[in-house]
């Protein structure tokens, strides 16, 4: 049992698909500007990530080495193809707003990663509790970030107002940057640091060491 | 499997995956369809009444829609086109008529206000496109639907005037449009077919019947 709450929660902060591994950034800048299109996201991607895990597991030892990409490839398209037309018919209106980035779920670096690296190695029930933590690890994150954008861009989180901004007549002065998305490069920015000044052990070695030359290596 | 490498296995899991891919994808399509058809006709519904200016935000539509009256005009093609009307007091207060045509990507499909005197724009809405992310959908921005209201539709000769273009329109222009940065082909579509829509071919001949009296 050990080894399955490792797999589920070593996502989250230790092992972080977006602020450990930097990965599924794209989306992160652009559906987070504000909360109800990214906790959209987040159930898409988690529920995309998980059950892709668990099917490519169970046909692990029959998928052949040469097409094996191209078949993690069809298992994820399909889910996001049916994610996609579950969020037509239940969440119209978000599903717009969501426009191509649901979609692009099929591309995201994330799921693939976990099918390759994972699921074809590990039992299925495994290989789910993989795909559901890193799914929660990526939401963590944009709902971090989604949060703070759209409560200092806009005063409001999930549409309602928290913030009285001078536009509606009170005091807070939204900032326009947090709609932009550099803004949300900014926020995972210093989360990364955060996380890292909190667990040193994620601070990575540098690439190049500056070797001090002495003068007789020289001549 | 130590024949997990053979022809017949990868052609085995090919065929096998594709199938059961298939059939998942093809059965969540058809069992949701008419929920999301429902969705659309509801989201067209409530473009019609933003064009208009009559939608509130977390009002129910069906309700408000009860305000828009549907009828259709003849075409000079001999085919029956749908009009929308919003009354105020019996008297036509405007006019909200269907546009499509092609974008950059694929057909573009939107509602046109015009106001009573069927000579001034009131704002163009889509309900239906796949430009652009980014550049192209900026015709969904309230700021680019806004310019819209009081463009003329028509020169002084009653051809199709109103028109989107490249860049920024002349300051003070009473029917340009401007451009969209990055969706310069986008914006030429729209044009072209908002001037066929409210041409003769069009709707033009319903347009000058709102305002017969005063243009002759």
């Amino acid at each position: 049992m050990g080894e399955a709450r490792k797999v589920l929660i070593d996502p989250l902060v230790d092992n972080n698909p977006v602020t450990l591994q930097v990965l599924g950034i794209c989306s992160a800048l652009a559906v987070t500007t504000s909360l109800l299109p990214a906790l959209l996201m987040c159930l898409a991607l988690t529920s995309v990530c998980a059950l892709s895990t668990a099917a490519i597991s169970s046909i692990r030892n029959r998928i052949p080495n040469n097409i094996r990409i191209i078949v993690h490839m069809t298992i994820i398209a399909s889910f996001v193809i049916v994610v996609d037309q579950m969020l037509k018919a239940y969440a119209f209106e978000t599903s717009k707003q969501l426009s191509v980035f649901v979609g692009l779920i099929i591309t995201n670096c994330i799921v693939l990663g976990r099918a390759e690296a994972f699921a074809m190695k590990n039992g299925v029930g495994m290989s789910f509790l993989d795909g559901l933590g890193n799914g929660v690890g990526y939401s963590l994150i944009l709902i971090f970030v989604a949060t703070v954008r759209e409560l200092f861009g806009a005063g409001s989180l999930l549409g309602y107002e928290i913030l009285h901004t001078v536009a509606n007549g009170g005091w807070y002065e939204a900032n326009g940057l947090m709609l932009l998305p550099p803004s949300a490069f900014f926020i995972i920015g210093l989360m990364i640091w955060g996380i890292r000044a909190w667990k040193s052990a994620q601070v990575e070695n540098p690439d190049y060491q500056i070797h001090e030359v002495h003068r007789t290596e020289v001549l | 499997m130590a024949n997990k490498e053979s022809i017949g296995n990868v052609l085995f899991v090919a065929i096998g995956v594709s199938l059961v891919c298939s059939v998942l994808v093809a059965s969540a399509a058809i069992v949701l369809k008419p929920r999301q058809l429902e969705n659309e006709l509801e989201y067209q519904q409530r473009i019609i009444l933003d064009v208009a200016g009559l939608y509130e935000p977390g009002a129910d539509i069906s309700e408000l829609y009860s305000a828009i009256e549907e009828t259709s005009t003849e075409l000079a093609s001999g085919e029956q086109a749908p009009v929308y009307l919003v009354r105020s007091d019996d008297e036509i207060e405007q006019v909200i008529l269907p546009v499509e045509g092609p974008g950059l990507w694929g057909t573009m499909y939107g509602y046109l206000a015009v106001e009573s005197d069927g000579r001034t724009a009131r704002g163009l809405q889509f309900y239906q496109h796949i430009e652009t992310p980014g550049l192209g959908d900026g015709v969904d921005k309230p700021a680019w639907q806004a310019q819209w209201k009081g463009k003329r539709l028509f020169d002084d000769n009653g051809d199709p005037l109103i028109e989107v273009v490249k860049g920024p329109a002349p300051e003070g222009s009473d029917y340009q449009i401007d451009g969209l940065a990055g969706a310069t082909l986008t914006g030429r579509g729209v044009s072209l077919f908002v001037q066929h829509w409210i041409s003769d071919e069009g709707y033009g001949p319903y347009l000058k019947s709102l305002s017969g009296k005063e243009m002759q």
